[in-house]
């Protein structure tokens, strides 16, 4: 919206700052000047304002004036347009109000003998041609820069009709099915029994408090007018303007509630200057009125405003007096309020015994401006008082703080998480929230339980994700498409599975390699990521929580268990304690290829909600023995179909406290082994931490060792 | 801290954060919504949350004041995705409730986190807002983070860079906490309420001039960051 200062001075002659400073004022008082551009010689400036939705009443230079007489303390003198004698008439025009729910108040004025012509100047407080000039407001025709200029200046919508085109009178009505209009925007309407329209006795005019009608609109050869001038209810207007997708400067601000008092000022405004040009008024203005919305409009009920509560709300104040019963009188009254009314309501008050006497615990009635809709409560006069009081003449404090701090009981795991996965060289990425549905189908750990959005951004985000693994591989071949070959990532995010009804939240984390790990010295030269690094990473992020098994296993391509996006022989199931905790391996060659992907890429993803359900791995300390440890070895030959993990939990199962650590040590394949087995050397470590071990004691060890492994199906080589 | 859930009911996004039904304050939040929601009653329509405040109220529905939480999470808006716009983005709020607490403790508190955040030369100043669950509200500007306040390119020469948004907890807010926590009455507790975008302000503090380069994964872009 734009304003320019040429007219607020002209309401405001004694305004007592230049344009700078105002536009400074304003907006630290709310009414917010985002851009001042200078017009030039005797122009003023133009405002560019960003003013919030609450305060549509100072939407317009009326309204902005009035604010700066609450700033500076001046007066703002009423709107006062002299209107000529009308000639009288037998019969008034006839207006009726059916819709008595969504219209509060019809005027109507009828002009006749107008002239429709060019704007110009037409006197003080109409300067339609300079104004729409340094505006750059188009200029059409005296009668719709007439309803242009009301609204610029003060905010009110009002139409002309031609009024040769009314048959009969005007009736504020509920459309009718099947009922039709073109509106001005030359569109031709079906209306819905639950719009709003302005109708004459034959046929809907036009879209109440939106738009227009086509057909009684001015032309050049109009030579009788009726002036409309009236208050709609902010719901109806929405409702009609949102189901023909319509959004007028009428709809913005009915919408918003508008002035019910402005009707009358409005159109004696857009009758002045229409008669400037010639003519002459038919009969008193008709002013159709709905007691039941006037009293909840510009009748309200006064709210109660205690000292005590401004104070309690709003604190401390840098200036050591604070807010007293002078500072809120001076902003009220100012905005509109009214002193004398106030003074008046607090006498009643103090009869009523409402208002305790005692300094600091004023109270008063306060009556809200009819302008101000968005005033209704108590906390709404503390804004206002706070607001042009002035936000930063208050001071900084701090509230009380009594308790700790307390962490959310998964922040930690997920911060080891993340930790583990950015010393690992990963980076954390943001992917969608969304998929597409064939994505979710395929990559779903639970299939048929994706949820679709209703209005999605796009038919590839037309889901919520069952899983991270979608947009892992989007971002991973995104890198790829723009020829960055070596990708690490990890995304830590919610997963959604559920229905429309109900929506499942879990945490989730996805990680993705491909290409080359970097060298790392001279002795290391980079090298193409493989499985194993991406495992080791798995391993890694899982160890940090404390579990008491851990493995990975596989499943023949047969058997159907392997998610489909993974690679059929290239794939683990991270099992921890008993519990699927995620799956991860090479991409189907299948989706690679679909994607264009010619690089293996490794990804995976965990289910984090239940990880979580595990602690983190907590250190206890031992005592270091004092004692020599002693080391042996154990050749195994196994199956090829026995994996470590199975030596690795035999041994762990044995529970010997001596045994304080083993390893793999050496994995080898050669020809004096039977065909489909392997050769592990196991290599053992035996410490106590009372004594040193006796050869007896280890003896017995190791014939404990060797047989549970032998229960896993490995024999020693001899 | 604070969490909620991503996918919200229509409740905790907007009625119980003080935007009734049908109110125009709901244009300025774009909504993406769960499809089939047409025929469930408007407070249970499923919707992907567009602020994190609903966490607001979850959080004092289960719990009596004192409340001082801090709550980090992701929103959704139905935008088109521009340099400054993505339909995915972050957000952190704040939430204080106890007996006396004021707006200028709030202006304390943003002014001691704005400090911590941006260093202490950093100064705030206030001015009045609107939005339907704080009253009175106010955007916040601190003073440029790149000139200290003298006037550059970055603050488009007005020496202030727009940051958050907070206010004084809307009776009303607390009114439909009261349905399940009677102690929140507004006649004897008070509360603030903040929030951030936390892209723009990383935006600003590291030269980003693409909101979107946090959500394509790129690792040109997150190698920088290491």
């Amino acid at each position: 919206m734009k304003i320019l200062t040429k007219w607020l001075r002209a309401y405001l002659p004694d305004l007592p700052v230049d344009d700078a400073q105002l536009a400074e004022d304003l907006t630290l008082r709310g009414i917010a000047v985002e851009g001042v551009y200078d017009l030039g010689d005797g122009s003023g400036s133009l405002y560019e304002m960003d003013i919030t939705t609450n305060r549509v009443d100072a939407m317009n230079h009326y309204g902005v004036a009035r604010e700066a007489t609450a700033i500076y303390g001046l007066t703002l003198p009423p709107l006062d347009f002299k209107l000529p004698q009308p000639k009288p008439v037998a019969k008034p025009f006839s207006v009726r109000i059916e819709a008595e729910d969504a219209c509060g108040r019809f005027t109507a004025r009828v002009l006749r003998g107008v002239t429709i012509g060019p704007s110009r100047d037409w006197f003080a407080g109409a300067e339609v041609a300079t104004y729409f000039g340094l505006l750059e407001q188009k200029q059409i025709s005296n009668a719709v820069d007439a309803t242009n200029f009301a609204w610029i200046g003060m905010g009110q919508p009002t139409h002309v009709f031609d009024l040769d085109k009314i048959e009969g009178g005007i009736i504020v009505r509920r459309a009718r099915k099947g009922e039709r209009v073109k509106t001005l925007d030359g569109v031709e309407r079906v209306l819905d029994p639950e719009d709003l329209i302005i109708a004459d006795h034959a046929k809907p005019l036009g879209l109440a408090g939106v738009m227009g009608g086509w057909d009684s609109m001015i032309t050049p050869e109009t030579k009788n007018v009726l002036v409309e001038a009236a208050w709609f209810d902010p719901v109806a207007v929405r409702r009609t303007a949102r189901r023909h997708g319509l959004h007028t400067d009428a709809s913005h601000r009915f919408e918003r509630g508008a002035d019910y008092n402005a009707a009358e000022v409005a159109s004696a405004l857009v009758s002045s200057i229409l008669l400037a040009n010639g003519g002459w008024i038919e009969g008193d203005l008709v002013d159709a009125r709905v007691p039941a919305i006037e009293a909840r409009t510009a009748n309200r009920k006064p709210v109660e405003l205690k000292l005590s509560e401004v104070r309690r709300i709003l604190g401390t104040t840098i200036d050591a007096e604070g807010i007293t019963a002078a500072t809120v009188e001076g902003v009220l009254t100012a905005l509109g309020c009214g002193l004398a009314e106030l003074a008046k309501k607090a006498e009643l008050a103090k009869k009523a015994e409402l208002a305790e006497l005692a300094k600091g615990n004023e109270v008063w009635l306060v009556s809200q401006p009819s302008w101000r809709l968005d005033l209704e409560r108590e906390i709404d006069l503390i804004e206002e008082v706070a607001r042009v009081y002035g936000y930063n003449r208050f001071a900084n404090t701090l509230p009380a703080f009594g308790e700790g701090v307390r962490a959310l009981l998964w922040a930690a795991q997920e911060s080891e998480v993340r930790r583990t996965l950015l010393a690992a060289g990963f980076h954390e990425a943001i992917g969608s929230t969304f998929c597409s549905a064939a994505e979710a189908a395929l990559m779903a750990p639970q299939p048929g339980l994706a949820v679709p959005l209703g209005n999605p951004l796009s038919e590839e985000a037309g889901v919520l994700r069952p899983s991270l693994v979608a947009g892992m591989l989007a971002m991973i071949a995104g890198n790829l498409h723009r020829d960055v070959s070596d990708v690490r990532l990890f995304e830590l995010g919610t997963v959604f599975s559920g229905t429309t009804e109900k929506v499942d939240e879990r945490p989730a984390l996805s990680f993705g390699a491909v290409g080359t790990l970097p060298e790392q010295g001279a002795l290391h030269a980079a090298r193409a990521i493989e499985f194993h690094d991406v495992k080791g990473a798995v391993e890694q992020v899982v160890g940090r929580f404390q579990s008491r098994t851990v493995l990975f296993d596989r499943f023949l391509a047969e058997a159907g268990l392997t998610p489909e996006w993974l690679h059929p022989y290239r794939a683990a199931r991270v099992v921890v304690d008993g519990m699927t905790a995620g799956w991860f391996g090479q991409l189907h060659p299948r989706v690679a290829a679909e994607r264009k992907l010619k690089e293996p890429v490794l990804l995976g993803e965990l289910y984090l909600d239940r990880l979580y359900k595990l602690p983190l791995r907590q250190p206890i300390a031992r005592e270091i023995s004092r004692f020599q440890p002693v080391r042996r070895d154990f050749s195994l030959v196994l199956d090829e179909s026995i994996a470590w993990e199975k030596i690795d939990q035999a041994v762990a199962g044995l529970r010997i406290p001596e045994l304080v650590e083993w390893r793999a040590r050496e994995v080898f394949r050669d020809a004096k082994l039977g065909a489909g087995e392997y050769a592990l050397l196991l290599g053992a470590t035996f410490q106590a931490a009372d004594r040193t071990l006796r050869e007896e004691e280890l003896q017995e060890f190791q014939a404990r060792v060797v047989e549970a492994v032998g229960k896993v199906g490995a024999r020693l080589r001899s | 801290m604070g969490v909620g859930p991503e996918v919200e009911t229509d409740y905790y996004n907007f009625e119980s954060m003080n935007f009734p039904p049908g109110h125009p304050a709901r244009d300025t939040q774009d909504t993406l919504v769960v499809a089939g929601q047409e025929r469930r009653p408007q407070r249970d329509r499923l919707l992907m949350r567009t602020h994190t405040s609903p966490v607001q109220m979850r959080t004092m529905e289960s719990q009596p004041p004192p409340v001082r939480i801090v709550i980090p999470g992701k929103v959704h808006r139905n935008d088109a995705a521009d340099a400054t716009h993505s339909p995915i983005f972050h957000q952190v709020e704040g939430l204080c409730v106890d007996t006396n607490i004021t707006f200028s403790d709030l202006k304390g508190t943003l002014d001691h986190a704005m400090k911590a955040l941006f260093g202490s030369a950093v100064k705030t100043r206030f001015f009045p807002s609107f939005f339907p669950f704080t009253e009175p509200s106010a955007d916040v500007q601190i003073s440029c983070i790149f000139c200290g306040g003298k006037g550059c390119r970055k603050c488009k020469n007005s020496g202030w860079i727009e940051l958050l948004g907070c206010g004084m907890v809307d009776p009303a807010v607390f009114a439909f906490a009261a349905e399940k926590q009677p102690t929140y009455d507004p006649k004897k507790i008070s509360g603030f309420a903040f929030g951030m975008g936390v892209e723009r302000i990383a935006m600003m503090k590291y030269g980003i001039s693409e909101i979107g380069s946090f959500f394509a994964g790129d690792m040109r872009f997150l190698g920088q960051f290491v």
